[in-house]
């Protein structure tokens, strides 16, 4: 019996085939911009692990010294004499290349990528030239460096390691440490580290790497979009599916007549289905690795650029992305499809099988209702939620909230066109795009959501570059900023310095807690560089004037936030000293809190802190020759040295990269809409007919009937998108005003950015057009006895 | 002459036989003829291709002497918009408008909308309850009624009726079938009615039988 049900279930689909294939399709593609995303971020993520695996990041304590310094070998020598059992590490870039340099004898297990266990050598790796191991992309990216080369495809992407004698000469930093790692074992009777250098700090092991923290954002900035054109995805499948069921009623109806039973009905339907998602989950996986080998140079540039984190370039097939995109793809298809199968398993046998009409209008009330909800939660979380999972929440009920309130807006401007259309042809043509309205409502949704996710993540990356290099314009107003690795260095660079520029601008900083909170004190001169280009969130009056007479501190929004730290309320900043806070300062990307006092205030609390980074106003054409001079002359590295222009052509360059993701993204995510448009025009294209040839039998020809449908779906299209940018811009307001302050602590102002959505209105209503164009096409050739055979069938 | 037909001859491509084979006669101005046959005699396919519907393969069919053969598209189109009118067996009114607005499409499609004469005619068909509602709100017989009054009102030359009361009941059939032979008489047009019906085909001036594609 399960044989003859399947036949006549599977026969509906060969009869179908344009439906089939927009169910797999739009499966498929929803699928494949999901598992892209979920590539890409698995790529990163495993890259991070590798870093982080590399120098034990995740799991072992540190020792470093303040401000970025470095640690003397001799400090290294007496913390082991003793007894604490530490291991080197001297890390920097050569050549691009990330190098580091590990003691192999000292290095706690598991570090490194079992250097000694794949083909190293401890005599060949510590002696003579050495070895470095690395990915073998990275070992051809580095200069000759005397050291033999070891391919090692586990190591971090973009990361060479060698012994740290090569790495110190490679570097040019002889007798100094970055950091030192310390071992979980220590031996108890050890002196305390404040005995033997008091000036170094112990760390605690992090929770997880520290990129993998800071690119937490980015990450899911792109999940989010790959969930969003998912949703797109679905509402094709669901529009599919509740056709194809609609037009098996008939059908089940006579199998159950003929004494099929329900529930093997069901179950044969619900295989049906799970075996379609399971097809078009595979092909979308395998569509996904293709959109994730697109995007990924893009992302690793950006990631790279912005963060510092460095991301493979080459895709792993991971089992974790293939059963995720499986997993999303069945969970879809049962979500679109249980009010189907809910419907049909309600069907009473001797109910009309009639075919209701597909989103037939009765259910534009509840949609209507359903939407005023869900908007109204929106509403409601944005007053008084609270955290990121209020500010997910509310993201969840605005999209799904405005995407249902479409139908009924819809409705309402198309019925306000034929209030006002003169002419038959005119009134027919607002009348019956009303009566299209519920036939085409899933694909309008979808097109609205990609509309509004678009404005939305464009508003939110545009903001974002406008406010970060606006306020990398205050932060870096310095032309030139040059850090020493101690005092003696700190010295002789203002020594230098002092006659070729116009101000040194010394950076006093140490770590200490506020409101139990980890935070990092900063001294600044008063002087006009502050004054003339920081801007402030919120501030008293005469605020500089206050600070530099010691009254008052500064802080930055997210110590703001997180400690409640308003205008006036008190922070201590040092034992027994308290300060008003006199301003509040965006500090866009950190993730640790910062109060900012006068330097002379902080010399007075701190005497022993010494400025080990300087900012140097000087004017811009001499910034190549005292770099030149301070490198010579002092023997400064690169990473020492930073040159405001380069970081902010930098940080536009990375922009740039991640617009172009952020742009292919949204391509990809209006395509998929367009693709819903479609196969909803030509699905129902023919359910249409009864509809036309009346219209065309009373004198219009198929031709303008043609051009009228074109039209129809470029003023839906249009429609949808003078609602999707509301809808856009309020998406834009909830990333930067409660997910953004939520996850990182600090909010970004929003700015708007006619010209985009311009540009984005433009291409959602070609979209429209190329897809309105086959349907209209085909309709201006259909043989008049198709028309005809309307007429003919109601017989 | 209203209506000339020679020869006439018609195949469907799906199918290998011919649905007319020769068809001939003439309508005059104000005449009703009743037309006759059996299923798939090719009744409707005659009254498609003197619509403007649908084309014929062969013979001439000429309307006030010019042949709608030689017509293209957009011809024709403008013939169905202002010449003749079609009323059929399902009404065809389109689901999208009010009744008022459908009653006066095609007058207003043929720019021959006359205020006076549409509600001259709404009042006929005792329509003047329904012109706010949408056609699925009316009863069979009632958006018969619409159909009639939405061909008459541009007063076309000559009406074409595909079986106008064949979903109807008997007692509302002789009311619908009534009022649209006394309002085309009224505004002059001629009228060709396929039916089955020999009732009311006798009820017609003149009628023609059509068998396997020939007139007899």
């Amino acid at each position: 019996m399960t044989a003859a049900i399947l036949s006549a279930l599977l026969g509906h689909w060969r009869r179908n085939p344009l439906q089939l294939f927009t169910l797999l399709a739009g499966l498929a593609l929803g699928t494949a911009l999901w598992s892209g995303v979920q590539a890409i971020n698995a790529e990163a993520r495993a890259s991070y692990d590798a870093a982080a695996a590399t120098l034990g990041e995740g799991s072992l304590m540190q020792i470093t010294a303040p401000q970025g310094a470095r640690i003397p070998q001799a400090t290294y020598i007496a913390l082991r004499r003793a007894g604490w059992n530490v291991s080197p590490v001297v890390e920097g870039d050569l050549a691009t290349v990330r190098l580091i340099g590990l003691e192999p004898l000292t290095a706690p297990k598991g570090i490194g990528p079992g250097l000694m266990a794949k083909g190293g050598d401890l005599g060949a790796f510590v002696l003579g030239g050495g070895q470095i191991f690395g990915r073998a992309e990275t070992l051809a990216r580095l200069p000759a460096t005397g050291a033999a080369q070891v391919i090692a495809a586990d190591t971090a992407p973009n990361t060479a390691i060698t012994d740290i004698g090569v790495a110190q000469r490679l570097l040019g930093r002889a007798g100094l440490i970055d950091r030192l790692l310390v071992a979980p074992e220590q031996p108890l009777n050890r002196k305390p580290l404040t005995e033997i250098a008091p000036d170094l700090v112990i760390e605690g092991p992090q929770q997880g790497s520290a990129v993998a923290r800071l690119t937490d954002s980015f990450h899911l900035n792109l999940t989010a979009f790959g969930l969003l054109s998912f949703v797109v995805g679905l509402f094709i499948v669901h529009g599919a599916i509740g056709l194809a069921f609609e037009q098996r009623r008939v059908m089940v109806r006579t199998l159950r007549a003929l004494g099929v039973p329900l529930r093997q009905l069901i179950a044969l339907m619900v295989g049906e289905l799970a075996a379609m998602a399971l097809i078009a989950g595979m092909v979308g996986v395998a569509l996904g690795y293709g959109v994730a080998a697109a995007l990924l140079p893009d992302v690793a540039a950006t990631l790279r650029g912005l963060y510092g984190a460095d991301v493979s370039g080459q895709l792993a097939i991971r089992p974790a992305v293939w059963l995720s995109g499986l997993l999303v793809a069945m969970g879809g298809t049962a979500v679109a499809a249980a009010g189907a199968l809910w419907s049909l398993a309600q069907m009473p046998l001797l109910a009309s099988a009639q075919s209701q009409a597909w989103g037939a209008a009765r259910q534009g009330r509840g949609l209507a209702v359903a939407s005023v909800g869900l908007l109204a939660i929106a509403a409601a979380i944005a007053v008084w939620g609270q955290g990121l999972l209020a500010g997910f929440a509310m993201l969840g009920a605005l999209l799904i909230g405005g995407a249902l309130a479409l139908p009924t807006l819809l409705r309402l401007v198309l019925r306000l066109g034929q209030a006002y259309a003169r002419g038959p042809v005119a009134q027919w043509f607002w009348a019956d795009t009303q009566a299209q309205v519920p036939g085409l409502a899933l694909a309008l949704m979808a097109l609205l959501l990609a509309m509004a996710a678009n404005v939305g993540v464009s508003t939110m990356v545009s903001s974002f570059r406008l406010t970060f290099t606006g306020f990398l314009d205050q932060r870096l107003a310095s032309e030139l900023y040059v850090r020493a690795t101690d005092a003696a260095q700190a010295q002789a660079i203002t020594g230098m310095v002092q006659d070729r520029v116009d101000a040194v601008l010394p950076i006093l900083t140490l770590d200490f807690t506020v409101a139990g909170l980890p935070a990092q004190l900063y001294g600044a001169r008063d002087h006009a560089t502050y004054r003339d280009n920081w801007r402030f969130l919120r501030a008293v009056p005469g605020v500089w004037d206050a600070l530099a007479q010691g009254e008052g501190v500064l802080v930055n929004e997210q110590l703001y936030r997180r400690a409640d730290l308003d205008l006036g309320a008190e922070v201590v900043v040092a034992p027994g000293v308290s300060l008003p806070v006199l301003g509040i300062y965006g500090d866009y990307g950190n993730p640790v809190g910062q109060v900012i006092v006068t330097a002379t205030l902080f010399h007075r609390l701190y005497p022993d802190v010494v400025a080990l980074r300087f900012g140097l106003r000087l004017d811009r054409s001499g910034v190549a020759a005292l770099t030149a001079r301070l490198r010579d002359g002092l023997g400064l590295g690169d990473s020492a040295l930073i040159d405001q222009a380069a970081i902010k052509a930098l940080s536009l360059a990375v922009f740039d990269r991640t617009f172009v993701v952020t742009a292919a993204l949204n391509i990809l995510t209006l395509a998929v809409a367009g693709f819903a448009i479609l196969m909803s025009l030509l699905t129902l294209a023919a359910m249409r007919l009864p509809q036309l040839a009346p219209v065309w039998a009373l004198g219009l020809t198929r031709r303008r009937l043609a051009v009228l449908d074109l039209l129809r779906a470029v003023l839906l299209a249009a429609l949808t998108g003078a609602l999707a940018l509301p809808l856009g811009l309020a998406l834009a307001w909830a990333l930067l005003a409660v997910v953004n302050v939520a996850a990182f602590g600090w909010r970004l102002p929003m700015y708007l950015f006619p010209l985009d959505y311009l540009r984005l209105g433009g291409l959602a209503l070609l979209a429209a057009a190329l897809a309105a164009l086959w349907p209209a096409w085909r309709l201006a050739r259909l043989p008049p006895a198709q028309l005809l055979g309307v007429f003919r069938h109601e017989r | 002459m209203l209506l000339r037909l020679r020869d006439v001859t018609k195949t469907y491509p799906a199918s290998e036989t011919p649905v007319l084979r020769g068809v001939s006669f003439d309508v005059v101005a104000g005449e009703m003829l009743a037309l006759t046959g059996e299923s798939g005699s090719g009744k409707s396919t005659l009254l498609h291709l003197i619509g403007g519907l649908d084309t014929a393969d062969g013979g001439v069919v000429a309307l006030n002497g010019h042949d709608l053969t030689t017509l293209d598209d957009a011809g024709r189109a403008a013939l169905r918009r202002g010449t003749v009118g079609v009323i059929f067996q399902q009404f065809n009114l389109i689901p999208a408008l009010t009744v008022a607005a459908n009653i006066t499409f095609q007058a207003r499609l043929a720019g021959r909308y006359d205020p006076a004469f549409a509600e001259a005619m709404v009042q006929r068909l005792g329509l003047g309850d329904h012109l706010r509602k949408y056609p699925e709100q009316l009863s069979g017989g009632q958006q018969q009624r619409v159909a009639i009054a939405r061909t008459l009102a541009p007063r076309p030359q000559l009406v074409l009726a595909d079986e106008p009361t064949g979903n109807l009941d008997e007692a509302t059939a002789d009311t619908v079938f009534a009022l649209m032979c006394d309002l085309v008489a009224e505004t002059g047009a001629g009228l060709i009615l396929v039916t089955h019906s020999e009732r009311l085909a006798a009820r017609l001036g003149r009628r023609l039988h059509l068998r396997a594609g020939l007139l007899s």
